[in-house]
């Protein structure tokens, strides 16, 4: 059909090694989501707090993230903060750079959730003799982390996805650099890359999936 | 400190990456709103089981990262098929695709808001089913659509800096080049994230200017 000839047994045996790139994938998006979800409280914190340093700083803050690419953010993270003397490992760039794109966009998600919880609660609670930063952390922090639980999900896949983005500060070990370096060396690109793309659409089905699961099981009444 | 080897034809270099990346984008999200108009009232016309081959190619679209989108498409047209085309060409029609992925869904919710009693009235009146498209449900679909899509645009704006590795020289691969000929990346890559900025931002507003005035009544 083609006048090319596919190679898919050079391209599948590499499969062991390209298994260990998602694992690193995996680990990434993990480990940048957590440290993601952290900074996006505290910058939901910074915004409701009514410190106008505080608030202009978080919003500062959610405005790069969202309103530049992530590819810039990250070689931003690796080269801009190499040029103050700060030299990262591809690997911490490429976390703190989907770390701080995951914050930002987190951020504007939890305002979102905080719009749908009563300010009536929050008195509530206060009138129950808690003090604001426990109301923040008993009333409204779970619901906050509830609602805003399906858009979390589709921030975990964006991301899987940013990780391949690691190609631009050299990183190597993660499923792209390591389906690259492959294909530097065997230059069976198509079979390569098309295993690359299955891997990753399965990681991704297997995270929407359990996820779904998982509100099914958390959020019942 | 202040002292810069940038000179103006730098700048000009930078302007015409700027260029690219816009040229890139208003490409493929035209042909990406398109498609992804014609798709999602296809999907929403025919039910869910018999748009499920499209369903999940879109999905696959919205699954697999953009860069190896890109490198596949590349691999497939000029390896594979051995056809000679442009990386622009590949860049505008996967940006497309991708764009197409997203508009889709994006149309459905649209469609979706649209109540159905209002349809059958039109229907009842006498309307075809392309006027009852066109009169009733597009201006009511419109309002509930367009702040999600000003967001994919942006969101297409900025994913096209991913382009460079189909030998599109947009606006990030200019910085690079620059960077790699000044050494200076803070300096170069403030000016490149202050050109995205100064194009999406107030974009951005606006849309969420209009989400908030149109969600009211």
């Amino acid at each position: 059909m083609f006048n090319y000839n596919f190679r898919w047994n050079q391209a599948l045996n590499s499969l062991p090694q390209m298994l260990e790139g998602a694992l690193v994938t995996m680990e990434i998006a993990i480990l940048s989501m957590v440290i993601g979800i952290i900074v996006a409280i505290l910058l939901t914190v910074c915004r409701i707090s009514g410190y106008r340093s505080l608030s202009a700083i978080a919003t500062t803050w959610v405005e790069i993230a969202r309103n530049t690419p992530a590819l810039f953010q990250i070689y931003m993270v690796h080269f801009g903060l190499g040029s103050f003397g700060i030299h990262l490992s591809p690997y911490i760039s490429l976390l703190l750079g989907i770390a701080f794109n995951n914050a930002g966009y987190l951020a504007e998600n939890y305002r979102g959730a905080l719009k749908a919880i009563p300010d009536t609660q929050t008195r509530s609670a206060r009138s129950l003799g808690m003090s604001a930063p426990q109301a923040f952390v008993h009333v409204v922090m779970p619901q906050m982390l509830r609602i805003s639980f399906l858009p979390m999900t589709n921030q975990m896949v964006w991301a899987i996805l940013m990780t391949s983005l690691g190609a631009v500060v050299a990183m190597n070990t993660d499923l792209y650099g390591v389906t690259s370096a492959l294909n530097a060396l065997t230059f069976r690109t198509f079979e390569l890359f098309a295993i690359a793309a299955v891997i990753f659409y399965v990681i991704t089905k297997v995270i929407t999936l359990s996820a779904r699961l998982l509100a099914a099981r958390m959020f019942r009444y | 400190m202040f002292e810069t080897a940038l000179t103006y034809n730098d700048l000009m270099f930078l302007a015409k990456g700027a260029g690219m990346t816009l040229m890139v984008t208003a490409i493929s999200v035209f042909i990406g709103t398109v498609l992804g108009i014609i798709f999602g009232v296809f999907r929403y016309q025919v039910g869910a089981l018999w748009a499920m081959p499209l369903t999940f190619v879109l999905d696959v679209f919205r699954s697999i990262p953009l860069l190896i989108q890109l490198v596949l498409a590349n691999a497939f047209i000029t390896t594979v098929l051995k056809i000679k085309v442009s990386g622009l060409t590949v860049a505008c029609g996967v940006l497309s695709l991708y764009t197409a992925a997203y508009c889709a869904e994006i149309v459905r919710g649209g469609i979706e808001a649209v109540p159905l009693p209002l349809r059958r009235a039109a229907r009842s009146l006498g309307m075809t089913w392309g006027q009852d498209m066109t009169s009733v449900v597009m201006p009511l679909a419109t309002r509930v659509a367009l702040p999600s899509w000003i967001g994919l645009a942006l969101g297409v704006m900025k994913d096209s800096a991913l382009v460079y590795i189909v030998q599109v020289v947009e606006l990030l691969k200019s910085t690079q080049i620059l960077i790699t000929r000044l050494q200076e990346p803070l300096f170069l890559l403030m000016i490149c994230g202050l050109f995205y900025f100064v194009i999406s931002f107030p974009i951005a507003r606006f849309g969420g200017y209009l989400e908030k005035r149109w969600s009211n009544d």
